[in-house]
């Protein structure tokens, strides 16, 4: 190996720490000719501390001149074992770890957390709770989808879109927050129903966001859609064919950027998305440019289920009129007998599932979530297991920038739309 | 009929499928909340999905995951699970292998058929030691490869984890003594070494606090 390249020790013996073989040893190909100094790699290192990596990641690049040879990514940074954590929790105590999981889209996990065990218990749960959980989906579309947009025009070098998209997304935060109490981890459901209803006029601000939220998306589309720079940096980067996405397993506006016009929504409605009108935005070409075109539509799209959503919503009880699932109110649990034994039950014993199992995914923001849930009867899960969206399909990106330049890495990642808690778990 | 019970009609019916083409290495036929399931023998797991995958009245063309299961009675055996689903036909069928757990906890790897399967067979590698022969770089993925603990989502393996945050330093040190620690966690290390026998030992279990 001559001076001109640079060797990295990457901290492997060949072993793991179980004895087991390490069957793909992080060493540099040996240069194809030896005469020619131009044709030796390079390994570089990106992150895990680096603004465009999107959180935690690390990827080891390996590189011929500028050209991408190999993309070794590296995750688990953010490792907390959730999936372990939640079989030693009570269902509805699992509610607050999926908050942190996809942390851009809170609300959504939670509603996917709460169907899944739905399912397991066989509960169903009341109409007005079904209106309010498409909305949770929904406002948690269009904010982990501008955070997307915003960082990746960052990442791309676009700032002043960021500053607009975050101002919006602000709006919802606000919302999430007079109806949940929290931010960001907002725990909005409970098996059966809601944490809480949403307080009164509550639905004039989702209204108005509702009125003004488009014009300044259609502000973005202006800056974006035709400019040359993002066309240049995005068109025909990353592509992946429809036959290719299916069998890398990736889902959301990954798989549909390819052509392949899957969405939960439409194909396995949950929630009564079956009743509302919306198109489902399909790419040809695969590439970033299609994910970005995906993403945007469907926030429009969002929008316009939200004013249907908001039509929609009846007065009505938000939870299921069930005692075993439901806490009764504490002013009762103060003073009627059954009541408080009902709350000391559910507090202290949980509620038991039925022997089985359920597996129950929905359209995330990032891909499709899905939560599996086994009982053996107990009022803990014996296994949790999330199939996490973003951790597939960051799968993918070795072979989405095998060839591309290395600028492209970043723009590629970027487009994939990641998020670390949900990856490492 | 709506579309989840259609969905759960296809399941069940190629869950059928499977049991008259493969007859007795289908070992059940069950269904859970309008899932499908079938348990498989391992020796045959492959080319049965690989079968499911290419058939054209099955084409599950889409492995939406693959994760494994371990049940708290310690005689049940551990269970590699396969969430398949057919795109056109709307039909979704959870595959199960049984693995003894006192046995050799080997299956066939599923990567030549779907390529979504590497980082989730990974994944169950890391979280269950399972190893997947035909896997072409099967390390540990969450956890680091130096990570010596066990297998986390495994009964056996205590919530806190085998190690004391002492001793997980110490070994982090000896394994590589220029990374960069805080002083904090230096000097929990450096505690260490002077505590008594058994208060390490009880570190050692993974307890915390006063002795009983």
């Amino acid at each position: 190996m001559s001076a001109r390249t640079v060797s990295m020790d990457l901290a492997t013996t060949g072993v793991d720490a179980m004895g087991q073989p390490i069957r793909l040893p992080l060493t540099i190909k040996p240069s194809r000719t030896e005469d020619n100094l131009g044709d030796e790699h390079m390994l570089l290192n990106i992150g895990p501390q680096h603004p465009a990596t999107h959180g935690v990641l690390r990827l080891v690049v390996e590189l011929d001149g500028e050209t991408v040879l190999r993309v070794i990514p590296h995750v688990g940074y953010l490792h907390s074992g959730f999936e372990k954590l939640g079989e030693y929790r009570h269902y509805n105590q699992i509610v607050p770890l999926t908050d942190r999981t996809d942390y851009l889209s809170p609300m959504a996990n939670n509603v996917c957390l709460a169907l899944a065990v739905e399912k397991l218990m066989g509960i169903e749960i009341t109409e007005r709770c079904r209106v309010l959980r498409v909305m949770a989906c929904e406002m948690s579309r269009i904010i982990s989808h501008l955070v997307w947009l915003g960082t990746t025009g960052i990442d791309i070098g676009a700032f002043t879109p960021f500053l607009w998209l975050f101002q919006q997304r602000e709006r919802i935060y606000n919302l999430q927050e007079a109806w949940t109490g929290a931010r960001m981890t907002t725990s909005l459901t409970r098996v059966g129903g809601l944490m809480a209803d949403i307080p009164e006029g509550w639905e004039n601000g989702l209204r108005d966001f509702c009125r003004t939220f488009p014009k300044v998306l259609k502000e973005v589309d202006t800056m974006f859609t035709r400019n040359a720079i993002w066309c240049g940096r995005n068109q025909g980067v990353g592509a992946i064919s429809a036959e290719e996405a299916i069998n890398y397993s990736l889902s959301g506006p990954m798989l549909r950027s390819s052509g392949v016009a899957y969405d939960v929504r439409k194909d396995r409605p949950y929630l009564g998305y079956e009743d509302y009108t919306f198109d489902v935005p399909v790419g040809e070409h695969g590439d970033n440019y299609d994910r970005y075109l995906i993403r945007l539509e469907e926030m429009f799209q969002s929008t316009r289920i939200l004013e249907q959503a908001l039509d929609k919503l009846k007065p009505g009880p938000i939870n299921v009129d069930d005692p075993r699932v439901i806490l009764p109110p504490k002013s009762r649990a103060m003073s009627d007998m059954e009541a408080m034994i009902f709350h000391f039950k559910q507090v202290m014993e949980g509620v038991p599932a039925p022997i089985g199992e359920a597996y129950l995914g929905i359209e995330n923001p990032k891909g499709e979530l899905g939560y599996y849930f086994v009982s053996d009867g107990t009022a803990k899960p014996v296994r949790w297991r999330i199939r996490p969206p973003s951790f597939i399909n960051l799968a993918a990106l070795p072979t989405l920038c095998e060839g591309a330049l290395l600028s492209d890495v970043i723009a590629i990642n970027a487009s994939v739309d990641i998020v670390m808690g949900e990856i490492d778990r | 009929m709506t579309a989840t019970a259609v969905a759960a009609d296809a399941g069940a019916q190629s869950a059928e499928a499977l049991k008259s083409k493969f007859g007795s290495a289908v070992t059940r036929v069950w269904q859970s909340c309008g899932d499908s399931i079938v348990h498989v023998s391992g020796q045959r797991a492959h080319e049965m999905l690989a079968w499911l995958r290419d058939d054209r009245s099955q084409h599950f063309n889409y492995l939406v995951d693959i994760t494994a299961v371990e049940y708290r009675d310690p005689e049940r055996d551990l269970e590699v699970v396969y969430n398949l689903r057919s795109i056109d036909r709307k039909a979704e069928l959870r595959i199960k292998i049984d693995l003894v757990k006192t046995g050799v906890l080997e299956v066939d790897s599923v990567y030549d058929l779907w390529r979504g399967a590497d980082w989730l067979e990974r994944e169950v590698y890391d979280m269950f030691g399972i190893s997947f022969t035909g896997h072409p770089d099967l390390r540990r993925i969450l956890m680091w490869e130096t990570y010596a603990e066990g297998y986390p989502l495994r009964k056996d393996f205590p919530l806190r984890g085998h190690f004391s945050r002492a001793e997980q330093t110490r070994q982090a040190l000896a394994a590589n003594p220029e990374a960069h620690y805080s002083l904090e966690e230096l000097s929990i290390a450096e505690a260490y070494g002077e505590l008594p026998a058994d208060v390490r030992e009880r570190l050692n279990q993974g307890k915390r606090g006063l002795v009983e």
